[in-house]
């Protein structure tokens, strides 16, 4: 298996190099064909493995590739954890890769980038892959950053559009402040262990709990919830959660497919994974998981009500992910880990398809991204609309959809969490969550009505190209609408009620809700014919019909609305004023020091005083003393005869 | 009787003199080397002085010597002089004064 595991991280990467460099010899065909196929045996290799690990009943691998350093007892390696939770992050990245690689060739064909557009692809799917497979804290960073160096490059692709390159610095550098507490993190798992190794690290989880740590001094804190609160900052910014979710919403600055693949399905589920991964450390600091179910409660909810207020089509889905990655993290505070992760899968494949098909209208539109300025297009673009509609659905957890199972369940996780009767914590979780259904479902149909059904509003220009899509896009839309519908069906059972991740997840018995709630399990169909009874279901349909009556039935009413409670408007389409304070306070602020230190700092004190003040003393005592040098002979003599007289008087008299 | 310090004084007399003839003189460079010259032979006068009074000949063989040299110097001096004069038209002490910072 060790080449296969290996073959499955370099193809990519070997494609993406070709591509990159080679991009003007092999051409563009040449481009997309290298990469493609680069994936391609990326994900056959991936399927391969997932169906060794699920029906061949194959044990989780740790394989050390390559010993980079040892310095003092640390070694630094790169090597492979491959078990079922890394075999299925795989299978997930490779596939929603290859559907997006090929939705590339139609979304770009006009681009003048199109290799490196590809180049940047691949290379992001050997970083997520470094990062899924890795079986130490140092490849894990390794790969944490290169899927945020190419989230830099692609978010700005289009880098002569300032708003492009706005976008991506801000996504760097709030990335960067979720990178400092995962660095830190890493850093007290080294102290506290002496590894970087998951095993050992892991193994040693149960002496890490019992130390403490001296943050503050005078204060010791457990070292086991620091270590966890540090590494989940470093999740916060790259899962995008409030409150550093603000570069998400304006990542939606780079190509459809990016906001597909980095920016919905993989890239940002990163930091879902790594708390997943790092369960065994989670579950062991009960403070830590209430951090992480409250800060994902906030997301959920108050995220999804910004998609409510947003005209753009991709910043609508935009902010549905942000409270989609918000339900994932209530679901590993919750200790329901494996509902977590299976709400990662599902949501990769609907959200992928819920991004692609709107992408798929901004190409019939001809870059046009206003919903208000869209309707109807369901007559011209049938697979366009069938499949987004599969999408939405999915997002709200339509009955039978595979979103329907993970997050019917992972609600059902939050309300029998161990958090149960614990006070606040949990009530805000469980209201959160569950009226997070009712804002999905509104802001989803919001979006879907306006786009596809009602008034067409779109100028007469683009109504007379419109139609629909060519195969490279419409394809790999059928191809994430397949397991958008049904992935959940056949998975739901084994993922989260049988053993599937084995060890790779822990879980302490106390914690243990999804196995509480797996013996009243009765199987896919058990589990539909309730639907109706749960207020999960009628709160998703309470914000379908909502949505309905506002924006088809009565299409007046929306302004009518935003009229009369233009306060809360405001604060929703100001986005809660996070971008103003952080623009205004933080960065402003930033610069502010920054000036102020350059000012007075480097031209006053360390170039005016330091520098050219030691010179310019110098030079005027220079000046002073050149007046002696008057080149007379005769001065010269005399000073010669005066130091002499001197010289003599001193050793007669003085001495 | 004519002592020792009688010949002291005139050679004393004789160095002042060139001293001042060194720092006074402005105009002449040929000057300046005769003092030079003025300055050696006081400086002899007091090598003789001692070699008699003390009854020791090394004093002797030393005005040998910087007489030798004081020839030779000034042959260099005026050979330089020379070379000056055709450079800058002027052997004016006041006007050389390149080295001046």
């Amino acid at each position: 298996m060790y080449s296969y595991y290996l073959t499955i991280v370099l193809a990519p990467l070997a494609a993406a190099i070709i591509a990159g460099l080679a991009g003007k010899k092999i051409g563009r065909a040449g481009a997309h064909w290298v990469t493609i196929i680069g994936v391609g045996i990326s994900c056959a290799l991936s399927l391969f493995v997932l169906q060794n690990m699920f029906w061949g009943g194959a044990e989780a691998e740790n394989i050390s590739v390559y010993t980079w350093a040892v310095t003092d007892g640390l070694r630094m390696e790169v090597g492979f954890l491959v078990d079922r939770l890394t075999a299925l992050m795989m299978c997930v990245v490779t596939f929603v890769s290859l559907a997006v690689h090929i939705y590339t060739i139609g979304y770009m064909h006009e681009d003048p980038g199109y290799q490196r557009f590809f180049s940047y692809i691949s290379l992001f799917t050997f970083s997520m892959l470094m990062l899924v497979m890795s079986n130490n804290f140092l490849q894990l960073f390794f790969g944490w950053e290169a899927v945020g160096l190419v989230s830099y490059l692609l978010i700005g692709f289009w880098f002569k559009r300032e708003s492009a390159i706005f976008a991506n610095l801000k996504a760097f550098l709030v990335n960067r402040v979720g990178d400092f507490g995962f660095i830190l993190g890493i850093a007290a798992v080294v102290t506290l262990t002496g590894s970087l190794d998951y095993a050992t690290v892991f193994g040693g989880a149960e002496a890490m709990a019992e130390q403490s740590i001296e943050v503050l001094p005078g204060t010791p804190w457990n070292a086991m919830t620091v270590t966890c609160i540090l590494l989940f900052i470093g999740a916060m910014g790259k899962s995008a959660q409030a409150p550093l979710h603000v570069w998400l919403p304006d990542s939606m600055e780079g190509p459809t497919p990016i906001s597909a693949l980095i920016h919905a399905a993989t890239m940002v589920t990163a930091g879902i994974f790594m708390v997943a991964r790092m369960s065994p450390l989670f579950e062991l600091s009960t403070t830590a998981l209430a951090v992480v179910i409250v800060i994902g409660s906030i997301t959920a909810f108050f995220m999804g009500l910004l998609g409510i207020v947003q005209n753009d089509i991709k910043r609508v889905v935009a902010y549905s992910t942000l409270s989609q990655l918000g339900y994932m993290t209530v679901a590993l505070g919750a200790s329901a880990y494996s509902a977590a992760i299976f709400h990662l899968m599902t949501h990769a494949f609907f959200k992928a398809l819920l991004f692609l098909a709107a992408g798929s209208v901004i190409i019939a539109l001809h870059h046009e991204q206003d919903i208000r300025k869209m309707g109807g297009i369901r007559k011209y673009m049938p697979i366009t609309y069938w499949t987004a509609l599969i999408g939405s659905l999915a997002l709200i957890g339509f009955p039978g959809s595979s979103g329907f199972f993970s997050k019917d369940l992972l609600i059902e996780a939050v309300r029998e969490s161990h958090w149960h009767g614990q006070g606040a914590v949990y009530w805000i979780a469980y209201l959160s969550v569950l009226l997070g259904v009712f804002v999905t479902a509104l802001y989803s149909f919001r979006m879907f009505f306006l786009v596809f059904h009602g008034k067409e509003r779109m100028s007469k220009e683009a109504k007379s190209h419109l139609h629909e899509t060519p195969a490279v896009v419409t394809v790999p839309l059928i191809m994430l609408a397949i397991p958008s519908a049904a992935i959940g069906w056949f998975t739901v059972g084994p993922v989260l009620f049988g053993d599937y991740f084995g060890d790779a997840i822990h879980v302490s018995s106390a914690h243990d809700v999804l196995g509480h709630m797996g013996e009243a399990w009765h199987g896919s169909l058990g589990l539909l014919t309730h639907a109706v009874m749960t207020p999960v279901f009628w709160l998703a349909a309470a914000g379908v019909f909502v949505a309905w009556f506002l924006y088809l039935k009565r299409p007046d009413i929306p302004a009518t609305i935003q009229s009369k409670v233009s306060g809360l408007y405001n604060l929703l389409d100001r986005k809660y004023y996070f971008d103003d304070l952080y623009i205004k306070g933080f960065a402003a602020g930033g610069r502010n020091i920054g000036n102020f230190l350059w000012k007075k700092g480097d031209e006053l004190i360390i170039d005016g005083i330091v520098v050219n003040g030691t010179a310019n003393t110098i030079g005027r005592l220079a000046g002073v003393m050149r007046q002696i040098q008057t080149g007379y002979l005769y001065t010269y003599a005399f000073a010669m005869i005066i130091g002499l007289t001197m010289l003599l008087g001193w050793l007669i008299w003085l001495r | 009787m004519i002592g020792l310090q009688h010949y002291l004084t005139v050679a004393g007399m004789l160095f002042v003199l060139s001293i001042a003839g060194i720092i006074i003189n402005r105009k002449n460079l040929i000057l300046l080397l005769m003092c030079i010259e003025l300055m050696l032979l006081a400086v002899n006068t007091n090598f003789i002085a001692f070699s008699r009074f003390l009854g020791d000949e090394t004093g002797q063989v030393f005005v040998f010597f910087i007489l030798t040299v004081a020839a030779a110097e000034a042959a260099i001096g005026l050979a330089i002089l020379v070379v000056l004069f055709r450079n800058r038209r002027s052997i004016a002490v006041q006007e050389l004064n390149t080295l001046k910072g």
